[in-house]
């Protein structure tokens, strides 16, 4: 019977994934253009990257990403319908079509970008695997860790990054391991592991809701990759190209000093660059099939990364991040644009 | 001395008191610890969830906006639940991201869903024949309410959400999935190979699947074999998947009923000469289905519990905006409130079905004697 089944159940994902790769045709732009809307696949909600708040409006810096697109293309960023996926359907959901564009702090990875048919338009926030220890233990390297007992969720690369860490050192750790998140936090604060590991976005979450973060610091260490960003279908280049430059527009707006209350003062810039980037130089949205005033919209109505950043998750709100790698190129991070010319 | 337990003998209380609990060493020292133990998580419990918890506001009087107005995080250890998410949320617990001034549209769903399912209930319910026929209705004026329709704007089932989402997929899909159930039992049974044989395989491969299988095939597979652009409704999906698990699951339940049946009531109704539909109808179902009641709510008690499952395709069902709301920095960590009373919600709805499962069983009994 089970032979049957998953023999049933294989051949339905073949057909399946044939037809999906054959069907996908058609300008992805042109279908949101008609439908009057962008549906933008988003987390199911994470704190600082997309949730919905009191009121039922979805916030976070992977939401900005989608509402910059709407900008982009309607001139209106609340033109967006969000579908919240799980980690296991959002692939699926991509690829059938029921959204134009996933945002939900996906990794960039070869397997993903070349093998699920996927395309990674670029990333708008470097995370990486990071350690959180108590404050009294007095650590401040990742360097000084050895022998202690290490709280970590089983089956995750994670796991596997901190081995490879602390061998590759010649360090030794206890693991007490742990199914989820809520359950590292419980044992984390009560004390029965001395670090908690997991994406360093995670570890600045979790410090959040600890009854006193200042307790509690993020090494500076991070021992993997992260690097997340928004996706679209593989094989509508045009597509991808709004969707990558409207994220590319936020980071050099923060470059170019333009934010969303002086947005309008710097249209009488001289600066050649800003009048580009703002459509007073006419031609560059046309490029992209879009009108001239397409990153002047996504500037005023979204803003620049850097706004997004610190309304959401910068030290500033409950979560607290620095901008470390995610800071511009200028500034010591490796944030960094292609020129808008 | 004797004086007083020969009065208290005599006390009704007392005498039961004695002989179930106090009527050797062993059992008086089992009551006590039982006692102290309820006693202990009682006390504990309702202190936390009422005596030391903020409701709106917090210890200074102040309204709770954030979790940085909870009692219990400006001053740990001494206060108890916090329930202003609870307040804050409510919308988005009963209707999800439904837009607030539709909201009404919902309400007056909710009011009417008890008025449609009374009739089918309780048998000796006055005019009961006009709530049948309101039963009949109701699927309609759900659907034009809550979706929307001539007069009415459109509300996406993105959009739906909390209580809507989990009520809507519990009684839509037991609703779709009694018929159903009723012919692929009769089917089953049936003396035409094809028709056993089909209905045979489509039960037990929906019972031989994990619940969470099936949604992951509706949701995930269903769209890969459409063309581009068509896309049935999320919701719809999850109801599909849903309808056919319970429908296989009821079936074998109504199937039980069947076998209950002697022989002799369906070799009766042939020598009257009746048609197999009408031994069916007049003679077969109406005993089948009373036998089958308590196993049938028992089912219905285990899906409505199971929709929460959906969460894991992304809908927002009361489970999975309780998620959401956790998510939000302004409330995070207040797991406990959340998830209380989330429990709470699917507590009242599984309890009451089940009362109303001991209900028949009390009523058929005396039917039966």
């Amino acid at each position: 019977m089970t032979k049957i089944k998953s023999l049933f159940i294989s051949l339905l994902l073949t057909l399946g994934v044939s037809t999906a790769i054959a069907g996908s045709h058609g300008s992805t732009h042109d279908l949101v253009k008609d439908r009057g809307k962008l549906m933008c696949g988003s987390n199911t909600g994470l704190a600082g990257f997309g949730a919905p708040n009191d009121a039922g409006v979805w916030e976070g810096i992977d939401v900005d990403v989608c509402r910059a697109v709407a900008a982009a293309v309607f001139g209106d960023a609340s033109k967006v319908e969000y579908v919240p996926t799980t980690s296991k359907v959002r692939f699926t959901v991509l690829q059938s079509g029921e959204i134009d564009m996933l945002s939900r702090n996906t990794t960039w990875t070869l397997s993903r970008d070349v093998d699920l048919g996927l395309e990674f338009v670029g990333v708008n926030y470097y995370d990486g695997q990071g350690f959180m220890v108590s404050k009294d233990l007095g650590v401040s390297s990742a360097m000084e860790l050895d022998g202690a007992s290490v709280c970590i969720q089983v089956g995750t690369t994670t796991e596997m990054n901190l081995a490879d860490f602390f061998k590759a050192n010649g360090m030794s750790y206890e693991s007490v391991p742990v199914e989820t998140n809520s359950e590292a936090d419980a044992a984390y604060l009560a004390g029965r592991c001395d670090i908690y590991t997991t994406d360093a976005s995670g570890l600045y979450a979790s410090r959040a809701g600890y009854p006193d973060p200042s307790a509690h610091v993020v090494l500076p260490e991070i021992i993997s990759k992260e690097p997340l960003g928004p996706a679209v279908r593989h094989g509508d280049s045009e597509w991808a190209d709004i969707v990558r430059w409207s994220l590319n527009a936020m980071i050099i707006g923060e470059e170019l000093g333009i934010n969303s209350g002086n947005v309008d003062e710097m249209k009488g810039s001289n600066n050649p660059e800003v009048l580009r980037l703002l459509g007073v130089d006419a031609g560059y949205g046309a490029m992209l099939g879009l009108s001239d005033d397409w990153a002047y919209n996504i500037l005023s109505q979204v803003g620049n990364y850097s706004e997004s950043f610190e309304k959401h998750i910068g030290p500033n709100t409950p979560i607290n991040i620095q901008r470390g790698l995610n800071a511009l190129y200028k500034d010591g991070g490796i944030l960094y644009a292609p020129p808008f010319r | 001395m004797s004086v007083i337990i020969q009065s208290l003998s005599r006390n009704k209380f007392y005498n039961w008191a004695y002989k179930n609990l106090f009527s050797s060493w062993v059992n008086t020292i089992m009551t006590i610890i039982a006692i102290i133990f309820v006693y202990e998580i009682g006390t504990f419990f309702l202190n936390w969830a009422i005596f030391s918890a903020d409701f709106r506001t917090n210890f200074q009087g102040e309204l709770i906006t954030d979790r940085t107005f909870c009692s219990k995080n400006i001053s740990p250890g001494e206060y108890g639940a916090c329930w202003a998410i609870i307040y804050a949320r409510w919308d988005q617990f009963m209707y999800g991201l439904y837009p607030i001034e539709e909201t009404w549209r919902v309400n007056i769903t909710y009011a009417l869903l008890p008025l449609a399912i009374i009739g089918i209930l309780f048998d000796k319910l006055p005019y009961r024949k006009l709530f049948i026929y309101f039963t009949f209705l109701f699927p309609f004026i759900a659907y034009f309410m809550l979706y929307g329709g001539p007069g009415l704007s459109t509300v996406g089932t993105n959009k739906w959400g909390g209580l809507l989402v989990t009520l809507f997929l519990g009684v839509t899909g037991i609703g779709l999935a009694f018929p159903l159930s009723i012919l692929l039992a009769l089917g089953r049974r049936s003396k035409m190979p094809i028709i056993k044989s089909l209905c045979v395989v489509f039960i037990e491969f929906i019972r031989g699947v994990p619940l969470i299988t099936l949604l992951f095939t509706a949701n995930v597979m269903l769209p890969l074999f459409l063309p581009d652009g068509v896309n049935p409704d999320n919701l719809l999906r999850a109801l599909v998947a849903v309808t056919l698990f319970q429908s296989a699951y009821m079936a074998e339940a109504i199937r039980g009923g069947l076998q209950a049946i002697p022989k002799g009531h369906i070799e009766a109704a042939d020598a009257l000469g009746l048609t197999y539909w009408q031994t069916t109808r007049k003679i077969i179902l109406p005993q089948a289905l009373k036998i089958a009641i308590p196993p049938i709510v028992n089912t219905c008690i285990g899906l409505f519990k199971d929709t929460s499952l959906v969460l894991i395709i992304g809908l927002f069902d009361l489970l999975g905006i309780g998620r959401a709301a956790l998510a939000d920095m302004t409330w995070t960590k207040l797991y406990y409130e959340v998830y209380v009373f989330i429990s709470l919600v699917f507590f009242i709805f599984c309890f009451g079905m089940s009362r109303y499962s001991l209900y028949l069983e009390k009523k058929l009994k005396t039917d039966n004697s």
